[in-house]
């Protein structure tokens, strides 16, 4: 296996007392070593449902998983979805690491810094007490936290937001993981923070070859870090493709509305932001057409009732680049080019 | 950390002098005539003046109140001549009924009650904490299920019940705890005699304040399964056992030691009814026969010192919190 982490087709449903929520349908993600892969969405589309998946965070008894996430380790690699739970567990935090959005609340109150740290070590590296101090010391100027020694035994209330996810970052990284899953890792920061937060992991993954997963609705986190992206609407990919393709030539009558959705800075203060109009779907009981469908605009482009009565199929005429639309791609590609052209000018 | 604790204690002592002067008012413009009480069937108005005279009650009552004050630090001397007796410092007057300095009493009745308080205090917070946790741990199963049972039925029965329950049918009909006959006996002399005194008011109290610390403990513990940085911990591939027993329990501390401070507080402030219902010679029980004879001076001395030991169980409750949760330790 080439790739760090294969993700296949992937479905999650968890009961409610609604009906079944089908919160992922039919991902699927690879990432290699050294590669950023994003995936974008708002609130709901299953993006952090795909990021818990990795980890094998979801509630067993409970949800419905199936598909296959392959996760290498060296030589060997594990299904995530259908291995036995302490096998995850010793991939947790050593071959997976992930950082989550709220670094205020997401380190423990109560515990010191550098112990939180060398936990993460002593999990998988049972009895080296020394050894784990050392590294922690280690990852945390790495991350660069001034003054590693004081900070250590510092509590998470005496950092700052923006230290408090280097810290996290630095807990992530102490058993050099294959990947990390980063799931919204600048959305509670201010902007300068973020963009500091952007670049030391851009950098790390230089150092340490690491394949990112990165999960986020800012598109501006993605045209700065990624190499790949999934645009997720509804639990399902809707469109793939090299940062470039995604941003110059959207395929997707979804990933346009997004793009065309980004406030520009220069834009006059009367303007309105260009909102794609409707609510997304309940993901309990989806129409069998395009889930898309009632919010689009370019439905009159397609065969005649094929977007509500048909599921589009995620295709493409590159390899590198798919959508899931009805309309001919050769109309979209011309169309939406020139429709992002117009709107960035 | 030290300037916080003397402050802290600083305003303790002022609280409790504050309640000192409340409580001694307000009995001392109830109205009896506490030297009237003082004396026995054959009253002449003589003895009720020289018993008047002899308990100090003729002074105005601000000088009342600074002569029970300094009573408390420097002991006090009642009567004159060769009718004259002395309560050693530290006093808290004179029970005509029991013909005793108060100190003595509570000194008697005090071991009794703490004894009463920090068993069953053992024993509810072991099972209350343990079956909290294990509720939370088996959510919507048959613990969780069988915990709430214990829930329902422990908040719901009043001690006079249970306590009944335990005296008749435990003690009188089964015979499985004999009666207790001799009274309060210390557990380094008699392991067992001990245990036979406080085993039923322990339990009696304990199924109540335990019902009410699986509810809290369960509550607790699910809440903070629910923060951000259990799922920390679960990402870095903790076991659950750890997660649980470790890094949530660690959380759920504080709010469990400041509920249990204030709740044993109030223990030895008087478990009345328990301590009434097992005849047990404590502060509770003491309080309440004073009550009834209108003794005055045991009542007043003992609402000071259950106030005394609330506003202490707090002020300990405070620092302890300090320890236990470095966001507060910090300021």
């Amino acid at each position: 296996m080439k790739n760090l982490l294969e993700i296949k087709d992937l479905k999650v449903t968890f009961p409610t007392d609604d009906g079944f929520v089908q919160a992922v349908d039919g991902v699927s993600i690879s990432v290699a070593p050294g590669e950023t892969v994003a995936i974008v969405g708002e609130s709901g589309s299953g993006k952090t449902v795909t990021s818990l998946s990795v980890i094998g965070l979801h509630n067993r008894k409970v949800t419905q998983i199936t598909g296959s996430i392959l996760v290498k380790d060296k030589d060997e690699s594990l299904d995530i979805v259908s291995a036995p739970l302490d096998k995850i567990r010793s991939y947790r935090g050593r071959v997976v690491s992930m950082i989550f959005q709220d670094p205020m609340s997401s380190l423990h109150p109560y515990y010191k810094i550098g112990s939180q740290l060398a936990e993460a070590y002593l999990v998988h590296h049972p009895g080296k007490k020394e050894e784990a101090n050392k590294k922690a010391l280690e990852m945390l100027s790495l991350v660069g936290i001034p003054e590693p020694q004081v900070r250590a035994k510092e509590y998470p209330h005496q950092f700052s937001g923006g230290m408090r996810q280097r810290v996290m970052i630095a807990m992530a990284l102490m058993n050099d993981p294959a990947v990390l899953i980063a799931d919204e890792p600048t959305t509670a920061l201010d902007v300068t923070v973020q963009a500091q937060i952007l670049q030391l992991l851009k950098d790390l993954q230089k150092n340490l070859n690491m394949g990112i997963l990165l999960i986020t609705h800012d598109l501006g986190v993605v045209a700065q870090v990624a190499d790949r992206v999934h645009v997720m609407y509804a639990g399902r990919i809707v469109e793939q493709g090299n940062v470039d393709d995604i941003f110059y030539s959207p395929h997707a009558p979804y990933t346009l509305g997004l793009l065309k959705s980004v406030p520009r800075i220069g834009s006059r203060g009367s303007e309105r932001l260009k909102a794609i109009p409707g609510q997304p779907p309940s993901l309990i009981n989806l129409p069998i057409g395009c889930a898309f469908a009632p919010r689009c605009e370019y439905i009159s482009l397609a065969d005649e009732n094929s977007c509500e009565n048909l599921r589009p199929q995620l295709l493409g005429n590159s390899d590198s680049h798919k959508s899931r639309c009805h309309v001919p791609e050769e109309k979209r590609d011309k169309l939406f080019t020139a429709e992002i052209k117009g709107a960035r000018t | 950390m030290p300037r916080f604790i003397l402050r802290r204690a600083y305003f303790a002592t002022l609280t409790i002098l504050l309640v000192s002067i409340v409580v001694y008012g307000v009995f001392s413009i109830l109205p009896f005539d506490p030297a009237a009480l003082t004396c026995g069937q054959k009253c002449t108005p003589a003895i009720v003046e020289a018993n008047r005279v002899k308990l100090g009650f003729d002074k105005p009552l601000w000088q009342q109140y600074w002569l029970f004050l300094s009573g408390i630090f420097l002991g006090r001397t009642y009567g004159a001549g060769s009718a004259e007796f002395t309560c050693p410092a530290p006093s808290f007057g004179y029970s005509f009924n029991e013909n005793m300095c108060v100190t003595d009493m509570l000194a008697e009745a005090l071991p009794v009650t703490i004894n009463l308080a920090i068993g069953a205090f053992v024993i509810w917070i072991t099972v209350g904490v343990g079956l909290g946790l294990l509720a939370a741990k088996f959510r919507g199963r048959y613990p969780d299920t069988i915990s709430s049972v214990f829930v329902l039925l422990g908040t719901s029965l009043p001690t006079f019940v249970t306590g009944l329950f335990f005296l008749i049918y435990v003690t009188i009909k089964w015979k499985i705890v004999p009666l207790s006959l001799e009274g309060f006996t210390p557990i380094t002399e008699s392991p067992v005699k001990y245990l036979q005194y406080f085993i039923l008011p322990w339990l009696t109290l304990a199924i109540l304040y335990a019902a009410f610390y699986t509810r809290f403990t369960r509550a607790t513990v699910l809440e903070t399964l629910g923060e951000d940085y259990i799922r920390t911990a679960r990402a870095k591939g903790l076991s659950e056992r750890v997660v649980l027993l470790k890094h949530t329990m660690r959380a759920a501390l504080a709010p469990i030691t400041t509920s249990a401070g204030l709740d044993i507080a109030g223990l030895i402030g008087g478990a009345i009814i328990t301590e009434s219902i097992f005849n047990l010679a404590g502060l509770g029980r003491m309080t309440l026969q004073a009550v009834y004879e209108f003794d005055l001076s045991v009542v007043v001395a003992t609402t000071i010192l259950a106030a005394t030991v609330v506003i202490t169980m707090n002020l300990i409750v405070d620092i302890a919190y300090g320890y236990l949760d470095p966001r507060v330790r910090m300021k």
